[in-house]
């Protein structure tokens, strides 16, 4: 394949224009990290460097706790979330048009209903089938506003793969458990990976319906952090916030090595 | 409690794919109870009149297990929660809630297992009403006799039969005096605004609060259910809108601090924050009056450790204790010769001690009735929009 | 045909997800449509076995003391102007978030994996606080401000902050992910040889990209439509902090009446009410895509 000779792959504009979107989203994250050396208490005046609130933010077992809390409650939602909406994404494929209609709805349903309205009513419907509130009620109330997050990446992706593949795997005699695992699987895999990351995304990004349903003691980290920026937002807030970004970074360049030494072998 | 949150952990660890160190972070996290010798000094065992006081109510000094605090976002210092482990065996898990309305909407939902909530003046008032206190009468407690004179027969709970005062503070304006030569003395002249506060101007996004000051400023009472009132009101607030800068309740201290607004409608203890970065900015007490609010631990219907409440609520009412507290969040407190303890910074401001001339203008505002609610809400609302 | 559709398998494989959600979203959910159908409690704090439609009543008419009803516009405004919000968040992202993922699928395995993180990345940080971060490079004295006073270029600080468009910006950079991983993940698997034989039968750029690639991201497009304009619809934050406050969004509408107003019925009703305005308007919009596809594959079915 010589691909590269008619250089098919490049778009004038478009380099550019995704390097500056890129720029876009870093920016923000730049300034929290810069201000998270700044010694005043106040973040918005600079005084001079210092790294005290990172020693602040790591001797606060409460901080630490919340991270624990939503790190957890992340997990367990995007792992099921993903598992449901991969199974959604592949059992709507052959519904009858009614009822996969009837399924796409209660789907999308959490993403739209407002969060405030999510949050009160998924409050008193626990309450009113008697679940304790507790770390049970919050990976509930995540796995359900997970699922159209994770499902959907898999769908798009899903419904343009080439049908003649298939027909060509059946018609070759394969089954359908095969076709599964060795076609369609392989070939979903991108859409539930960004299907997982969504849902991971979304969970630990959660406020309102978390401050909700959480129980005593279960605090999540977002909840914290409206806290910390409640009384007037401290570099402890930067701080932390760098830190964790410092943490994604490590774990998405390990997983990327890991991948990657996979595909090589 | 130590199996049940190792028990919450194991139900986890089985779906836990990359969080397994995570989990073992989680359990190491021990309670500093353990560490607690029993001959140290409990809260108000010192005191003489510890045993008159039992007779009245008994309140252990130590207990064990925990303690389930709910309270408002950073309103209390997380050392004097450890002193108070330290002293008496009990861990404190806190919970946070950032209105009044949130604290009673999970209340009503029943059963979620809090010890101790802090509601303020008028939502004490519902709650009593509702029937979602525990009556304890820390009025009888032996440090009951710490509370302040006029913190006993509160129009919210007459004789605090199911309340302990914690903070109370104002809700005035702050000002920048390096930039708003000629400061407002009332509300009126805050929502007139002064040419150099122009669009350099915040309020709080508190409806209540903004509407109570807005009746004021018109030379009404708030609460009003008085139409014609609102009609000035409304008129008041849309000439006052486009002067505006932002309506946020939320980092104040820093906005003020920074220069980015000159004036604000601000809660004292809020604006003494702020006048640690910025000198110049100086408290109003506002000729037309202000709200005092006053907020209150209380043990809700339900809770499952009503005696570790008990004794908590108990060890808050030590002036030292209290006093710490106070030293941490900014505002003053309801518990005599807790001033003793005070920072000499927050002792001089007038911000936080309220200066004589000023005593009679802050005045508690019982909640307003539905009619007066319904209002409120129809100007706030167009205010924002 | 049975069997061959791509990914075709039992629908039995969808009911563990619908019954899940059937639960913890379809009970609620009828719940708060009771809601919307009763009286407040004691205090305006939850509700009380009273039917009534007053809170219905409420969105379009307003009560004289006389007794008499009149129409009232006000809520009605308030939802109009989130939906203009809304619609421009998902036009701004779909303007750039759908080159920038195109962009990202062209390049290589190894690249495309790195370039995905990327996006993602940015949500490790709570949205709070990066919307908090643009306050800092937005206000008066903030990075844009003071960089522009200093070269030169104005004498008074702009005003950025504490308007629509602040808001704007920060809708845009809140959900413009959302629009860019469904559309990465559908135009990764675009076939680099149909590119080619393209261009062997002298199609230029643009019609590369009109009539090879955009029918290939449509689906990517339509989740990432879905993904980003109900959650800016219904969203609270942005317009409190970036906005100042000012500009009510219904999310904050809403939120307010389970809050300080005290009103869950008509807080219900409005969400009801937002509720059924977007399913309409996912119909409409789902209907119109379809018909678009259709017209794209013939088009594609050209080639």
């Amino acid at each position: 394949m010589s691909r590269q000779q008619f250089n098919t792959r490049h778009l004038p504009g478009f380099g550019p224009l995704a390097i500056a979107l890129f720029a876009f989203l870093y920016i923000p994250l730049v300034v929290i990290a810069v201000y998270a050396f700044n010694s005043n208490r106040v973040v918005t005046i600079w005084e001079g460097g210092s790294t005290k609130w990172f020693g602040e933010v790591l001797r606060r077992e409460d901080i630490r706790n919340a991270i624990i809390n939503s790190l957890q409650i992340a997990v367990v939602a995007m792992v099921v979330s993903t598992v449901f909406a991969l199974g959604a994404a592949l059992g709507l494929v052959s519904m009858r048009r009614r009822q996969r209609a009837g399924a796409l709805v209660l789907i999308g349903a959490p993403l739209v209903v407002p969060e405030i309205v999510s949050a009160v009513a998924t409050l008193s419907f626990f309450v009113l089938v008697k679940i304790p509130l507790g770390q049970l009620t919050l990976v509930l109330a995540h796995i359900a506003f997970c699922i159209p997050f994770a499902f959907l990446p898999m769908r798009a992706r899903l419904s343009d793969l080439d049908p003649r593949l298939f027909e060509a795997a059946v018609d070759l005699g394969a089954r359908q458990r095969q076709v599964l695992w060795r076609i369609t699987l392989p070939l979903l895999w991108p859409g539930v990976v960004s299907g997982a990351l969504l849902a991971f995304i979304i969970s630990l990004d959660d406020y309102l319906i978390s401050s909700f349903v959480a129980g005593p003691g279960n605090d999540t980290l977002p909840v914290f952090i409206f806290g910390m920026i409640r009384n007037g937002i401290t570099p402890a807030v930067n701080a932390l916030s760098t830190m964790l970004l410092v943490v994604s970074f490590v774990i998405l360049t390990i997983s990327y090595k890991v991948t990657n030494r996979g595909s090589h072998s | 409690m130590k199996s049940t949150r190792t028990a919450r952990l194991g139900t986890l660890a089985a779906l836990l794919v990359m969080a397994g160190g995570l989990t073992a972070c989680g359990g190491s996290t021990t309670d500093t109870s353990s560490d607690t010798t029993p001959a140290e000094a409990s809260a108000d065992g010192t005191t003489p009149e510890a045993t008159a006081a039992e007779a009245a109510s008994e309140v252990p000094a130590k207990g064990s297990g925990e303690l389930n605090l709910y309270n408002w976002t950073d309103y209390i210092d997380p050392k004097v929660l450890e002193t108070f482990t330290k002293e008496s065996g009990i861990k404190v898990v806190l919970s946070t809630y950032d209105s009044n309305e949130t604290l009673l909407g999970k209340l009503q939902a029943g059963g979620t297992g809090y010890d101790v909530i802090v509601p303020s003046d008028y939502m004490v008032k519902q709650m009593i009403e509702l029937n979602l206190l525990e009556k304890v009468s820390p009025a009888s407690f032996p440090n009951g006799k710490n509370i302040k004179a006029n913190f006993m027969d509160v129009y919210f709970d007459s004789g605090r039969s199911y309340t302990a005062p914690y903070m109370y503070g104002t809700t005035g304006i702050s000002v920048d005096t390096a930039v708003v030569t000629t400061p407002p003395k009332s509300w009126a002249e805050f929502f007139a605004v002064p040419k150099e506060a122009e669009g350099k101007l915040g309020i709080l996004n508190d409806q209540v609060e903004v509407i109570h000051s807005a009746l004021r400023a018109v030379g009404a009472k708030p609460c009003s259910e008085n139409v014609a009132d609102y009609e000035k009101v409304k008129t008041l607030l849309d000439a006052f809108k486009p002067k505006v800068q932002v309506i946020n309740s939320d980092g104040v201290i820093d906005r003020m601090g920074s220069g980015e607004q000159v004036m604000h409608m601000q809660w004292n203890g809020a604006t003494h924050r702020s006048k640690q970065t910025k000198k110049t900015i100086a408290y109003i007490y506002p000729s037309d009056g202000l709200t005092l609010w006053q907020d209150n631990f209380a043990i809700p219907k339900g809770a499952k450790n009503i005696d570790n409440a008990k004794i908590f609520i108990n060890w808050m009412m030590d002036p030292k204790n209290i006093g710490a507290a106070t030293n941490f969040v900014g505002y003053d407190n309801g518990i005599t010769g807790s001033d003793a303890f005070f920072d000499a910074a927050l002792k001089a401001d007038p911000a936080v001690v309220t200066p004589s001339e000023s005593l009679a203008l802050p005045q508690p505002v019982p909640g307003c009735s539905q009619a007066a609610v319904d209002l409120y809400d129809k100007i706030w609302t167009g205010f924002k929009s | 045909m049975n069997n061959r559709r791509a990914g075709d398998s039992s629908p039995t494989f969808a009911w563990p997800a619908v019954t899940y959600l059937a639960a913890v979203v379809g009970g609620p959910l009828l719940l708060v449509a009771l809601y919307s159908l009763l009286t407040r409690g004691k205090f305006g704090v939850g509700v009380v076995w009273d039917p009534s439609i007053k809170a219905w009543k409420q969105l379009f008419l307003e009560e004289k003391l006389d007794g008499s009803t009149v129409f009232n516009s006000q809520y009605l405004e308030i939802i109009g102007k989130s939906f203009v919000l809304a619609a421009l968040t998902t036009i701004f992202s779909i303007a750039v978030g759908v080159p920038m993922a195109i962009w990202m699928s062209f390049r290589s395995a190894r690249w495309r994996q790195l370039l995905v993180f990327a996006v993602t990345i940015p949500f490790w940080t709570n949205t709070l606080v990066r919307t908090y971060a643009w306050m800092l490079i937005l206000n008066d004295n903030g990075l844009i401000n003071r960089g522009l006073l200093k070269a030169g270029v104005i004498e008074q600080p702009l005003r950025l902050l504490y308007n629509s468009g602040a808001t704007l910006i920060g809708l845009v950079y809140t959900f413009l992910p959302f629009m860019v991983l469904p559309v990465f993940a559908s135009a990764e698997k675009f076939d680099f040889r149909l590119a080619e034989a393209a261009y062997d039968l002298g199609a230029r750029r643009p019609q590369m990209l009109k009539r090879l690639i955009l029918p290939i991201i449509k689906p990517g497009i339509v989740a990432g439509v879905v993904l980003v304009f109900i959650p800016a619809l219904g969203s609270f934050l942005q317009p409190e902090l970036l906005g100042g406050g000012k500009s009510l969004m219904i999310g904050n509408l809403i939120q307010a009446q389970f809050g300080p107003s005290r009103n869950w019925p008509f807080g219900s009703a409005v969400a009801v009410a937002l509720m059924i305005i977007t399913l309409l308007a996912l119909m409409v919009f789902n209907a119109s895509s379809r018909k678009a596809a259709e017209t794209g594959q013939s088009a594609s079915g050209l080639l």
